[in-house]
């Protein structure tokens, strides 16, 4: 499997490059989600551009925008993006795994004591106020996802915006059939801005 | 539950978050609110009270925040439906990124990929937007709760802050009987 470099120049000169073995793969991704409070970007962003140097900056942000606009969990998709680079489909699956198999077990855990102790009053105040916080958390995400939108100025971003916030957090419908209305004219959208 | 069968809500829970795995554009968060109209007011699996404590239990555990989906699963049918919760929303997106990703780089200059990446932001960014809402919506009861939600989102949208903390603050704001 070929690392598939932007510019094939950087891939002779670079001596940075270490190419990740599969346990490293797994290993990596494993410290990633158990370091992962509150968005593992963060952490995925330091282990494989500052400490291992498996990617520059640049490499990073790419891949990581493709994983972002896929469905599905941002940092799930990265890691698949990211072992596949690296390691074909056993690299993607190990990364895989690496990321998700330790807090599957744990909340599942976790699932599993809820079930027992949720109906306890002191947990269940401590989770509603951790919940309020949830919410709060949330909200600054859509504020600094939105701050670069509306400061370029991209005159359909707000409004196809609204309209899916309208349609599925107001109206409640289901959200494939807002997806299959709305994805397709903001992207007609911004091809005719383009 | 009114299923029967022992595979009537694994089924279930598999066929729903399958398709909405693949319909979570924007990450976990854009999926909130269907998980919401799910498992809330379509299933009748849990109510608001509960969806509510799932989210901020999935906000405290290690990992990324779609294991949600996992305690959802746990909730309707034990370790199987945990099991079958998770595969359903993993493997679908997973496997489109696994193939998207070996021939995205192909497409670099194609004015289209520009045009489909720049379209998406803002559909997520509202799917996100809604998801603030439907959380806040399903956790704050009173109006100590509703500043409390107020009051970390500006925290965390003008500080590095560990989320943690705020976790910790706000609990113990809870525990102390104020929500």
């Amino acid at each position: 499997m070929l690392r598939p470099m932007s510019d094939p120049a950087t891939a002779t000169v670079d001596a940075k490059v270490a190419r990740p073995s599969l346990p490293e793969l797994f290993f990596s991704f494993v410290g990633v989600s158990l370091s992962g409070f509150g968005g593992a970007l963060p952490w995925a962003r330091r282990m494989i551009v500052d400490r291992r140097r498996w990617m520059t900056a640049d490499e990073f942000n790419e891949a990581f925008s493709l994983a972002q606009f896929l469905p599905g969990a941002n940092v799930v998709n990265f890691s698949v993006v990211f072992g596949q680079r690296f390691g074909g489909a056993p690299g993607a699956a190990v990364a895989l795994a690496g990321l998700l198999g330790p807090p599957v077990v744990i909340v599942t855990v976790i699932g599993a004591l809820y079930a027992y102790f949720g109906d306890i009053d002191a947990l269940g105040r401590i989770l509603s106020g951790i919940s309020s916080a949830a919410a709060g958390l949330i909200i600054a995400m859509v504020a600094k996802m939105g701050a670069p939108l509306f400061r370029r100025g991209l005159g359909f971003a707000p409004f196809v915006a609204m309209v899916g916030f309208v349609a599925v957090g107001l109206l409640r419908w289901p959200l494939p059939l807002v997806l299959i209305g709305l994805a397709p004219i903001s992207v007609a959208l911004a091809w005719v801005r383009r | 539950m009114t299923d029967d069968s022992p595979f009537g809500p694994l089924l279930t829970l598999a066929s729903y978050f399958a398709v909405l795995s693949l319909f979570a554009i924007g990450g976990a968060n854009a999926a909130v609110p269907e998980m919401h109209r799910i498992a809330v007011e379509a299933m009748h699996w849990m109510n608001d009270r509960q969806f509510a404590d799932m989210y901020a239990l999935a906000q405290v555990s290690p990992g990324p925040n779609v294991i949600i989906v996992t305690l959802i699963g746990y909730h309707v049918a034990g370790i199987a439906g945990a099991a079958v919760a998770t595969v359903a929303m993993i493997a679908p997106p997973c496997i489109f990124a696994f193939f998207v990703s070996r021939t995205w780089d192909r497409f670099k200059e194609k004015p289209w990929r520009a045009a489909v990446q720049a379209g998406m932001v803002p559909v997520s960014l509202g799917l996100v937007a809604a998801s603030a809402f439907v959380v806040a919506r399903a956790a704050d009861h009173n109006a100590i709760a509703a500043v409390l939600t107020v009051a970390t989102g500006v925290t965390a949208y003008f500080t590095r802050i560990n989320p943690l903390w705020l976790f910790a603050v706000a609990g113990a704001v809870g525990l102390a009987g104020y929500l």
